[in-house]
């Protein structure tokens, strides 16, 4: 009864929401409410689960700073950061004009922005070190690249117009009609659709109760 | 000699970025921007849509993405209020919230647009793929106030919105997951209404089969689609301006592949004579 009844509630919730995907109408004349119930039970769900992770990234971190492990110092200033900005936002409002706003508009915002901007530094140095023609896939991917790269910026487009011996190739029909819209597409069609049948066989057999691995156990 | 490039200290091609990077934004080069097609098909398609009509767009990115997704949203609703468009607002990521209210606001009023009658906040809403499904349902079902608390019945702007099939057109500026594909999926997929929008230039090559498909109007990719937009609507703004930084960089970092292979095919050449000799 312990892993059948689990298994029953994800049989009819997964068959409640196929059917209401691709027979909408069908869903709506024999069990309306059914649907609508579980996307609201998930919508539920899916917000208490910021407790749980908000719970656990706590537990995760004191343990951390209890046993003075190396780097506990990061794990101090991560719940220092989480209780403030909690703390900002449960007694001072999220709007705009509150201590929250300005906490995400002058630290999260320029952080979040660094670390993602810092990704140049570290590409351009990588690619200098590993992005070399040693085998054909390698020499073929790179010849894209640098084509891509250098077309998809106004200053590429500017100066390939200007090169004797490239001027009879346009530029938009070499990236967009060939190698975005012919290799690139072909390529992520295939990796679409090879994810997508397999995501299909996983939910199958999650379904069917062939695959328990989510109840935990053996 | 000419092989101790390939040991070239980091330290070095760091500073090359960062110049090449900061360098054109003091001294714009002002190179015209040409349109791409996916581009010119989100422009084209909100031209043609009468004054009155409306439009969701979903903010979904956070502070780290907002560099490359904000513009293209800033260029869309600034062609949607000058064509007398009304503009839903909300986003399915919860560090979206705050950017979304903000630039909503902003752009509102530069426009000199009302709140509640020409564009609305709805906030972040929980759920992912599982909250665009609960709005083609119904909009009050999960969104029954807005960004600000005040219910939705109270506001002009959605009387005769009901669900996501109401809108003319949808669109979602998307730092990746959820975001563009979860709306294909439900909004064009399920509900048949017209999505388009932007992404990052890292996923925009992910979408180019849904454009093949049909199941994507149009695609603004990274700030190069963001500046495509803001030529198109005549108001370059600051993807312009930093697509000079970006082409810049692009230009740096292919002439540092470029040279590295240069510099390894002549060293593997000179090893192998000398391997022979």
């Amino acid at each position: 009864m312990k892993r059948q009844l689990p298994i029953f509630i994800t049989f009819i919730a997964g068959i409640t929401m196929i059917i209401q995907f691709f027979l909408p109408r069908l869903e709506h004349a024999t069990v309306p409410p059914l649907g609508d119930l579980f996307l609201n039970w998930f919508l539920i769900i899916f917000a208490f689960a910021y407790i749980l992770g908000g719970a656990s990234l706590v537990v995760v971190n004191f343990s951390k700073i209890a046993k003075s492990a190396p780097g506990w110092g990061y794990n101090a200033v991560l719940l220092v950061g989480l209780f403030g900005t909690l703390a900002a936002g449960l007694f001072g409002g999220i709007n705009e004009g509150s201590l929250f706003r300005y906490i995400f508009n002058y630290v999260f915002t320029p952080l979040s922005a660094t670390m993602f901007a810092l990704l140049a530094f570290f590409i351009a140095s990588a690619a200098f070190r590993a992005f070399k023609a040693k085998t054909m896939e390698a020499t073929l991917l790179l010849i894209a690249a640098l084509i891509v790269m250098i077309g998809q910026v106004p200053l590429g487009q500017a100066l390939w117009s200007h090169l004797p011996f490239l001027k009879g190739i346009s530029l938009n029909i070499l990236i967009d009609d060939w190698i975005m819209n012919g290799f690139n597409a072909a390529g992520q069609r295939a990796i679409i659709l090879g994810a997508s049948l397999g995501l299909i066989s996983m939910s199958l057999k999650i379904l069917l109760g062939i695959e328990r691995s989510y109840l935990g156990g053996d | 000699m000419f092989w101790r490039l390939l040991n070239l200290d980091r330290k070095v091609i760091f500073l090359l970025v960062l110049a090449a990077a900061g360098i054109p934004l003091f001294f714009p080069l002002n190179i015209g921007i040409k349109p791409s097609q996916p581009v010119k098909n989100i422009y084209n398609f909100i031209e043609k849509l009468s004054p009155g009509k409306n439009i969701l767009i979903s903010f979904d990115y956070g502070p780290s993405t907002r560099i490359e997704c904000a513009p293209m949203a800033a260029a869309v609703m600034r062609q949607a209020f000058r064509r007398g468009l009304r503009v839903v607002g909300l986003t399915i990521w919860p560090e979206g919230a705050a950017l979304a209210s903000d630039l909503l606001k902003r752009v509102g009023k530069e426009c000199g647009k009302e709140y509640g009658r020409d564009y609305l906040d709805l906030g972040y809403k929980p759920g992912n793929e599982m909250a665009i499904l609960a709005l083609s349902k119904g909009i009050q079902t999960i969104c029954p106030r807005d960004a600000a608390g005040t219910p939705i019945e109270e506001f002009p702007i959605l009387s005769g919105i009901r669900t996501l099939r109401d809108f003319d057109l949808i669109l979602s500026f998307s730092g990746g997951f959820p975001g563009l594909t979860d709306w294909i999926t439900i909004a064009q997929a399920q509900c048949h209404r017209p999505v388009a929008g932007g992404c990052t230039a890292v996923i925009a090559s992910q979408l180019y089969p849904y454009i093949n498909s049909g199941q994507l109007l149009g695609l603004m990719g990274g700030l190069k689609g963001a500046a495509e937009y803001e030529t198109l609507i005549g108001q370059p703004e600051e993807a312009c301006l930093a697509m000079d930084a970006q082409g810049v960089t692009h230009f740096l970092i292919a002439g540092l592949i470029l040279l590295s292979n240069l510099v390894f095919f002549a060293t593997r050449k000179k090893k192998k004579r000398s391997g022979g000799a």
